[in-house]
């Protein structure tokens, strides 16, 4: 029997339309507004100014503060300004507008596609290169990769887990990264194991992409402590704390990091971005993103620069179908809807998702009829209804002693409610009080 | 048998009086000694238990009174300087002056001034909007229209306009409690002194964008240009964050920024109507009471025929 998570979980239709379509490299844009904030923790500070010229690979927002990450150009030109511009979370935020001359990069960045498999870094170098070279958790969640791997004293990894699970429905962008940059990726998972001293690793594949199974397992084979797990194919596998779980049956602790049960997780994406940064010196200037839906004409998986706009990629992937309700950036059951398409694509950008417009609108909300179907189907063995109703109401105190905290916002409770009520949207509400709460406390 | 009945009787009584023995000397023993003035000041004060002076209720407010040595910072706000005299009264202490005052909306983002760039359909509350996107117009610091402070109002003091799809105060009967002021997450809702004979002028807008952009945003978005802080003679009009704020403390009432504001972003309230140049931008002055009933009236009935007309859809 294939592994899986022992608590709730769905399986909703998996619709992977953009599977198999091979990477496409997106052209060159005219320009690209770089968000100067595209990861979790602190803001960066903007090095250039309206006027400089830039090179591809040329740093222009350094981190500020140990869990930030540099941003990088991925384009060479001019900075056109840097202004507050509708970044994917619907806010103006600082961005830089760079418009594109040529494509010269950084001399030091290797542009070949030769497999370099010896690591000459030490530990520590890796870490630190890792850190300069911007790379964030490319899962979605965009936590700056190095704080995940510097692991602080008294801890210690046993395991290094590959999430290379891609749960989301229509996702296809790290299934077709294996297929193609399988060899890189085993050198970036070994780069990985480096780094954070292990001498195991497990990724973690869904059953539903039976042929990336196949060709990793291949692969393995010709480096040392690297494993290829099948996992059933259940959502939302891909959760850090579902996956440890599933692939080694630990349990992370309520208000814990994987570390806790002395493992690291780091996605399939980051892999291979590690194994750029570190092997070709290349920094985070690229990723891969699948742009997919049931009216999309050519559903596909580009190699899209940071910064270009999601309406780009759109146009690349046959245009917005007229019967378009909705616009996501990222997966159906995590990804946020964009309230606008000229929006730019950032490091966490998975996916652009377009539903058609019977798909898009939510339904009525009808009463809780009390069949708990949310609360089996929650990974983390929460009460959604109860979550939503107590912060409906305003008792954040009990929202917190509910554990509310521990949610991990995967959605399966509004997928799953057959009164279609908005269990996550109150869940969220009552986590953002419960957050202030404890900042409050914290200050005292 | 009349025996049992008797010896019932006599037991039932002993056992009474024995229990009211121990339980008068045990109320003696555990009496809870009260400033008797805590009941006198509750009875006071308006008892509406909205939590605007800070404490939670109007019994810890009471009780916070009584203990304090001075009424200084202690202000119940629906009840105003009356409610404070007499409470003053009681304790025999010097009551704090406050001017009046009243929630005023700094937005004026109706449909006809601000277009729509998207719709939103997830769950009805201003914070779950606000923490997932900037709203449903390009102006990402206006109202969302959710009405989040229309359910925090416990005065029944406000109604969504739906044809603005805006908030609505009504004047008189906000008391000035900061219950909204707390609930929006944009920070829209400002209190501010009820001004002479209720004029107020101030600016209804929140805006920190540019002015290009907050002007393509919005018709009557504050853009940040000024004017009314060089027209203003009393310094009362502050500039910061590409927008303007008046001082209600300063603001001698003067109109002169109105007059100038090039977006109609100043709003004056409760002021007669302009000889030579009418503000477009007002309001509809309605401070009759019946006006307004009408208003709520209609937007009652527009909700309940909205919600049979999705009964007969479905």
């Amino acid at each position: 029997m294939l592994k899986t998570f022992p608590v709730g979980g769905v399986h909703p239709p998996e619709n992977k339309f953009s599977a198999g379509k091979a990477i496409e490299t997106l052209p060159l844009p005219k320009t690209v507004t770089i968000p100067a904030g595209q990861h979790i923790g602190a803001p960066t500070q903007v090095l250039v100014k309206k006027g400089d010229t830039v090179k591809v690979g040329q740093i222009i927002a350094k981190a500020s503060g140990f869990v930030s990450a540099n941003i990088h150009s991925s384009v060479s030109g001019t900075v056109a300004k840097v202004d507050e511009i509708f970044d994917s979370s619907g806010y103006r935020k600082p961005s830089i507008v760079i418009n594109v001359e040529g494509d010269e990069w950084m001399e030091d960045i290797d542009t070949s596609d030769t497999l370099i498999k010896d690591i000459k870094l030490s530990q520590n170098d890796i870490v630190k290169k890792v850190s300069e070279m911007g790379i964030v958790g490319l899962g979605g969640a965009t936590f700056p990769t190095h704080v995940k791997l510097s692991i602080p004293d008294g801890k210690k990894a046993e395991y290094l887990i590959i999430n290379a699970v891609e749960c989301e429905p229509y996702l296809t962008a790290d299934h077709q990264l294996m297929m193609e940059k399988g060899e890189e990726i085993m050198v970036g998972v070994s780069i990985l194991m480096k780094a954070i001293n292990v001498s195991k690793a497990i990724i973690g594949i869904e059953n539903n992409k039976p042929n990336a199974i196949q060709h990793l397992t291949s692969l393995a084979g010709k480096y040392q402590g690297i494993k290829v797990e099948a996992l059933k194919v259940q959502y939302p596998q891909g959760g850090e704390k579902q996956l440890i779980k599933a692939l080694i049956n630990r349990e992370v602790p309520s208000g814990g990091l994987p570390l806790d049960v002395n493992c690291v997780v780091q996605n399939v994406g980051t892999a291979f971005a590690v194994y750029e940064a570190i092997q070709k010196n290349k920094p985070l200037i690229e990723r891969i993103v699948s742009v997919t839906g049931k009216s999309v004409s050519k559903p596909s998986n580009f190699k899209a620069r940071i910064g270009v706009s999601a309406d780009m990629l759109i146009e690349a992937a046959g245009g917005l179908p007229s019967d378009t309700g909705k616009v996501v950036n990222g997966g159906p059951m995590m990804g946020k809807a964009l309230g606008r398409t000229d929006v730019p694509v950032t490091k966490g950008t998975s996916g652009i998702l377009i539903f058609k417009e019977e798909e898009a609108s939510r339904k009525t909300i009808q009463p809780c009829i009390r069949c708990a179907k949310c609360v089996s189907v929650c990974p983390m063995g929460l009460e959604p209804y109860l979550l939503m109703t107590v912060a409906q109401k305003g008792n954040f105190e009990r929202v917190e002693t509910e554990r509310a905290m521990d949610c991990i916002e995967c959605g399966s409770c509004s997928y799953t409610c057959p009164s279609t009520r908005p269990l996550l949207d109150y869940i969220r509400l009552g986590k953002f009080e419960v957050g202030k709460m404890i900042r409050a406390r914290n200050q005292r | 048998m009349s025996d049992v009945i008797l010896y019932t009787i006599i037991i039932l009584t002993a056992i009474g009086f024995i229990a009211a023995v121990i339980l008068y000397f045990v109320a003696q023993k555990f009496k809870v000694i009260e400033d008797p003035r805590i009941d006198e000041v509750e009875a006071a004060l308006p008892n509406a238990n909205c939590g605007g002076c800070g404490f939670p209720g109007c019994r810890a407010f009471a009780e916070t009174c009584c203990k304090a040595e001075s009424l200084d910072g202690l202000f119940c706000p629906p009840g105003g300087s009356d409610t404070m005299k007499s409470v003053a009264s009681i304790l025999g202490m010097e009551a704090a002056e406050k001017e009046p005052q009243v929630a005023v909306l700094r937005c004026n983002g109706s449909p006809q001034n601000r277009n729509r760039t998207n719709a939103y359909d997830g769950a009805e509350n201003c914070t779950i909007a606000a923490n997932l996107y900037g709203g449903d117009t390009d102006c990402t610091h206006g109202c969302l229209g959710l009405g989040e402070c229309v359910d925090a109002c416990g005065f029944d003091a406000m109604y969504m306009d739906p044809e603005t799809g805006l908030p609505v105060i009504i004047e008189d009967m906000c008391t000035a409690c900061g219950a909204c002021v707390t609930a929006c997450p944009k920070d829209l809702i400002e209190l501010r002194n009820k001004g002479k004979k209720s004029k107020r002028i101030y600016v209804a807008c929140m805006n920190t964008d540019k002015g290009g952009p907050a002007k393509k945003a919005c018709d009557v978005a504050c853009i940040g240009c000024s004017k009314c802080f060089k027209e203003c003679k009393y310094d009362a009009i502050v500039m910061a964050n590409n927008k303007a704020y008046i001082d209600f403390n300063k603001c001698v009432l003067c109109r002169a920024c109105v007059a100038v504001c090039p977006t109609n972003a100043i709003h004056e309230i409760n002021f007669p109507a302009r000889k030579v140049k009418p503000v477009a931008e007002e309001k509809p002055a309605s401070n009759n009471i019946e006006a307004k009933v009408d208003l709520i009236e209609k937007a009652k009935e527009n909700e309940n025929n909205t919600s049979s007309n999705e009964d007969n859809k479905e």
